[in-house]
């Protein structure tokens, strides 16, 4: 077993024997050739040969991944026709008297020492395509033809380093992934994989010696494994069942509503805890944001973390998810999560402690400052903000006080913002017991399940030894829930879960029969909860 | 003569596909096109040496044209850097 960390471009796992594939590095002799003519007219026809396959090639991949995949074929067709180029090679041709194949060898390594050498990452690459379009053309002069395609069984494909051209050549349906020593993540074969959702690992010491061995290339990591055991073997197979399942699950239910078979609609959202998690919420097809937690932005930091700061972030994430819902959770540290500059005292209990929203409301600058952030980044798409621990309604009446003065401050500087929702979590038993009143004051309410559980049951579920005890489907708690949803409705607001019972997929049609609205989860359960709710009656 | 500065807004500077384009739209006009960056002089036929140029975002280059057709042929080629880079 070998292991190596490299830089990977898809986050896809794969597992296959390698085929280690050596360019055909032609080597181009210095021949002299008396008959400059016939060797001109030898070029001519070689470049209206590679001109045909590079056409072929930019066709091909247009089909298979699109216009921005298939650009540089139309580059490659240009810079093959580009004078100086040309009349460097015919120059040599005719006064070194040398053949056409050395003449373009020669030239496409001078060529591409130019943009080698230049200091800008773009242009560096573009040194790859020159020499991509002189080995074109030197194999059509020695009469080779193009052979990239025709692998027995899928593999993982290792090299040096690939052409574009080869990778379009290659046959998919024989390809699992590709390593490769040399390459970076915005190179054309980076891209190109990345369209046709091939995993790929970079930076990895390829060798030949690996040709026809077992491995695993994991794109989640970065990590590839030559030789794997028996563990590894059976891991891998586990995660890429899972990863099938899911991609499968998209195909078939990607853009699909949530609905159940009687056509009653329920919105499932994504929990995430940071900008990056956006991406993940997206590809499971996420219908908005349920739950933003803003903790990180403090939990990350060494200070209050600016308006600025979080202003950048909430419109960063209102922006990804492009006009979908997105619920922001304000503040919810307490003395049981360490941050050394908000200064709090230890405490007794800290899960009954000064936590949260009883922050927020001591010391108000620190809300109002999250506030105006995203107030701000309301502007910018499609906001809602929510309030943790909520126990009465003076709190939440003095939570809408300070929204309105921060609206204020905001139209005396000219600032836009839009009307945010406003809505509260249901996770003390309190919250639930009022949620009648409370429903009166804001627009929606999200039951946060783990502490509803935990204050409901008085159980410490760090605590081991209270698992006997402990029963995450107890009535009491389904209670509190149906009876949430039930007052949410009778004003008129609508309900939603983000707390781990929402993915409980033995409580799904529980949930739905009590007539809840919304189920905010972790992105990997959206499309299997989709999959359940439609079969619900 | 006629000619025009312009500073370059695209992201990657004066790179390949443009500058492909950029060819083929001069290749149609009889005049003389060259584009001056920093002192070096590059005909807007040469794709390669207009790469090499290392125009990037910001950098103003200098476009001159000459020839029969100088008056149609700079108007589309300034048109064509507005749309382009």
């Amino acid at each position: 077993m070998e292991q190596y960390e490299g830089k990977s471009i898809l986050r896809k796992i794969a597992m296959g024997r390698i085929f280690f594939y050596e360019k055909n590095h032609a080597i181009v002799k210095r021949e002299r050739v008396e008959d400059s003519e016939a060797e001109l007219d030898r070029f001519a026809s070689a470049r209206r040969e590679a001109a045909r396959e590079l056409q072929d090639l930019y066709e091909k991949a247009l089909k298979e991944v699109g216009e921005s995949g298939a650009a540089i074929f139309e580059v490659h067709q240009m810079m093959l026709d580009d004078e100086d180029y040309c009349e460097s090679v015919c120059s040599m041709i005719r006064q070194e008297k040398v053949s056409a194949a050395y003449a373009a060898a020669v030239t496409g390594d001078n060529f591409s020492q130019m943009f080698a050498s230049m200091d800008d990452n773009y242009m560096k690459e573009r040194a790859a395509d020159i020499r991509d379009i002189s080995e074109r053309l030197v194999r059509v002069l020695h009469g080779d033809a193009a052979d990239m395609g025709s692998l027995a069984e899928p593999v993982i494909l290792a090299a040096d380093d690939l052409a574009p051209s080869e990778t379009v050549q290659l046959d998919k349906s024989k390809l699992l992934g590709f390593v490769t020593v040399h390459g970076s993540a915005n190179s054309h074969t980076a891209i190109l994989a990345r369209t046709m959702n091939i995993p790929a690992v970079i930076g990895i010491p390829v060798k030949k010696e690996w040709d026809g061995k077992l491995a695993i290339i994991d794109g989640f990591t970065g990590t590839v494994i030559i030789e794997p055991n028996e563990d590894q073997i059976l891991k891998t197979r586990a995660q890429m069942e899972e990863e099938a399942r899911r991609a499968n699950l998209l195909k078939k239910l990607k853009g699909q509503k949530t609905v159940t078979q009687s056509g009653r609609e329920i919105h499932l959202y994504a929990n995430i805890g940071g900008v990056s998690d956006t991406a993940e919420a997206l590809a499971n097809d996420a219908e908005g944001i349920g739950l933003f937690r803003s903790e990180f932005l403090y939990l990350e930091s060494d200070h209050y973390p600016t308006e600025d700061e979080q202003f950048q972030v909430y419109r960063l994430v209102a922006q990804n998810m492009a006009g979908k819902k997105v619920i922001i959770r304000t503040l919810d540290i307490g003395a049981d999560k360490n941050v050394d500059y908000f200064g709090l005292d230890a405490e007794e209990n800290p899960a009954l402690g000064y936590r949260a929203i009883r922050i927020c409301l001591t010391q108000e600058e620190i809300f109002k400052t999250q506030l105006r952030a995203l107030l701000r980044a309301s502007a910018f798409g499609n906001i809602s903000i929510m309030f943790p621990m909520i126990i009465s309604v003076k709190e939440i009446v003095r939570i809408k006080e300070l929204v309105e003065e921060v609206k204020a401050e905001l139209r005396v500087i000219g600032t836009t913002y839009r009307d945010v929702e406003l809505g509260v979590m249901i996770e003390t038993p309190a919250a639930a017991l009022i949620s009648r009143e409370l429903a009166k004051e804001v627009d929606f309410f999200s039951i946060g399940t783990n502490d509803l559980t935990q204050y409901t049951l008085a159980i410490d579920r760090q605590n081991p030894k209270l698992d006997p005890f402990y029963d995450a489907h107890h009535p009491a708690v389904l209670r509190l829930i149906e009876m949430t949803v039930e007052n949410g409705h009778r004003e008129g607001i609508w309900v939603g879960i983000c707390g781990e019972l929402g993915a409980d997929m033995e409580l799904t049609k529980r949930f739905v029969e009590m007539g809840i609205d919304e189920l905010s989860v972790s992105p990997a359960f959206i499309l299997p909860l989709r999959e359940l709710i439609r079969k619900i009656h | 003569m006629k000619s025009f500065e312009y500073v370059i807004q695209d992201e990657l500077g004066l790179h390949a596909r443009p500058a492909g384009l950029l060819v083929k739209e001069a290749k149609q006009f009889a005049s003389k096109i060259n584009l001056t960056k920093d002192g070096k002089t590059v005909s807007a036929t040469q794709l390669m040496m207009l790469m090499s140029m290392g125009a990037k975002r910001g950098a103003t280059i200098t476009v001159t044209v000459e020839g029969e057709d100088e008056d149609v042929a700079c108007a589309a080629i300034e048109k064509f850097f507005r749309e382009n880079l």
